[in-house]
């Protein structure tokens, strides 16, 4: 593990728990560690590339990680998705940083 | 029956850059899309968003890359089936296709060019468990004819800007309209959510925030929805209609059902030569495709879409002898008649 990695517990849509490290220099966000590890097939994650204009990157936060809050454009994209909980999180809009390590969260069913 | 060249599903970037490259080979294209504007994505879903990676432009809004890559190719004269999905394709004897859209337009063309991006956009569907039942009954996911709703009760689900431009514009329809989102905070224009408040005032809108709809109910045909709002019983509404517009999400819909080669969502083709999928004839490029070290990218769908024509000629004109030409050297013959070119040195002696 790289000095400049954390690690992320993630628990993809068929139940199968991955444990990652993840860069924190090379401005990523959960969405794309998810697909550069393949957790979910392309074409059903990160649909709109990042900006927050679909759901298809819908994950759950399992553990109490403090995260960016969340802003207008994720809050309303949230409000009009599907199988949405208090815990759901567009993983887009979640940068990877060293304050996010030990992080775990759950891939949202594709709808 | 439309013939012409190339047929070309998807009227993206990709595709819309395949025209120019084919008219420069004097080959005619039509497109088809399952979206009522070209420009795929580009104009659905992130018109007024910046792109940073085309080449010679350091910023270009995504609506503004449409209508320059528009303007580029005019001149070739493309055809366009519009709002349309391309549902089926069949090969002919003389090695042609015919391919057919949901709404029953075909197409003829001894090369298919299928340049679809994510897939056909469908609307999203809420989770009810027997909604489909009453689908085309009562439920419709667009509006497409709004006199359907003259005098009718109409009952609006979402948070968007079709939900309350739908909810503005029925409002003066039909006999009543419920509009129900889950937040009390509507993403929108500004002043289409100051409209709504406004009708709201007014008694024209029936406004149940923050609520959902979690049941539909009807015999044979939809006569109720089930309105749940947030920590209360649900409640009964009879209604004509229920429109939940809860946006578009893309799907790669009848073209996995065509026989071709599929790995994750996207068309195997051959990278090595010329995006040929595994069916001589049908080509697959940009976002579409898929293929050893494929990245999602604009501007390799520009350079998919050159090599595709480039083998498409030599379908439709076999053994005809060809090079490339630069169109610095040799300008732009429109199909139209009209002629771009580089204007001609000035040579003059010094006397």
């Amino acid at each position: 593990m790289d000095d400049l990695d954390v690690n992320i517990t993630i628990i993809d849509r068929d139940g199968v728990k991955h444990n990652v490290n993840a860069p924190t220099d090379m401005a990523m966000n959960l969405m794309e560690v998810i697909r550069s590890y393949e957790l979910a097939p392309e074409g059903t994650i990160g649909i709109c590339g990042g900006m927050a204009m679909c759901a298809s990157c819908q994950c759950y936060i399992l553990t109490d990680t403090e995260l960016p809050e969340m802003q207008d454009d994720e809050e309303a994209m949230l409000s009009e998705a599907f199988y949405v909980k208090d815990n759901s999180r567009l993983s887009c809009q979640i940068p990877i940083t060293p304050e996010i390590d030990g992080l775990e969260v759950e891939i949202a069913p594709e709808s | 029956m439309i013939t012409t060249d190339i047929i070309i599903i998807g009227a993206g970037p990709t595709g819309l850059f395949a025209v120019f490259e084919a008219g420069l080979l004097k080959l005619k294209c039509h497109l088809i899309d399952a979206l009522p504007q070209p420009g795929g994505q580009c104009s659905e879903i992130y018109p007024k968003k910046p792109i940073y990676d085309i080449p010679a432009y350091p910023e270009i809004l995504a609506g503004d890359l449409t209508d320059k890559l528009l303007e580029q190719c005019k001149q070739f004269q493309p055809g366009f089936t519009l709002g349309e999905r391309a549902e089926t394709v069949e090969k002919l004897e003389d090695g042609s296709f015919i391919v057919t859209t949901n709404k029953g337009t075909k197409h003829k063309a001894p090369v298919v060019a299928i340049a679809g991006g994510l897939g056909s956009f469908e609307p999203r569907k809420p989770l009810i468990d027997n909604i489909v039942d009453y689908e085309d009954k009562g439920v419709e996911y667009m509006i497409k004819e709004p006199e359907m709703y003259r005098d009718k009760a109409v009952v609006i689900a979402g948070g968007g800007d079709s939900a309350l431009d739908w909810s503005i514009f029925l409002a003066d329809v039909a006999k009543s309209v419920t509009l129900v989102h889950r937040r009390n905070e509507f993403r929108g224009h500004l002043d289409s959510v100051e409209k709504v408040q406004e009708l709201k005032n007014e008694g024209k809108i029936n406004l149940i925030t923050p609520a959902e709809i979690t049941a539909v109910n009807g015999n044979g045909k939809l006569e109720s929805v089930e309105i749940t709002k947030k920590d209360e019983a649900p409640m009964t509404l009879e209604t004509d209609h229920f429109v939940p517009l809860f946006g578009l999400s893309p799907k790669l819909g009848p073209i996995a059902n065509w026989g071709l080669e599929i790995e994750k969502n996207a068309i195997k083709v051959n990278n090595a030569l010329d995006y040929q999928t595994n069916i001589p004839g049908i080509f697959a490029i940009g976002d579409v495709n898929t293929y050893p070290g494929k990245l999602k990218l604009i501007l390799c769908g520009f350079h998919e879409a050159t090599l595709m024509c480039q083998a498409a000629y030599q379908i439709i004109n076999p053994g005809k002898r060809y090079v490339l030409k630069y169109t610095t050297v040799s300008g732009v013959d429109g199909f139209d008649g009209t002629r771009k070119e580089a204007p001609k040195a000035v040579v003059k002696a010094i006397e």
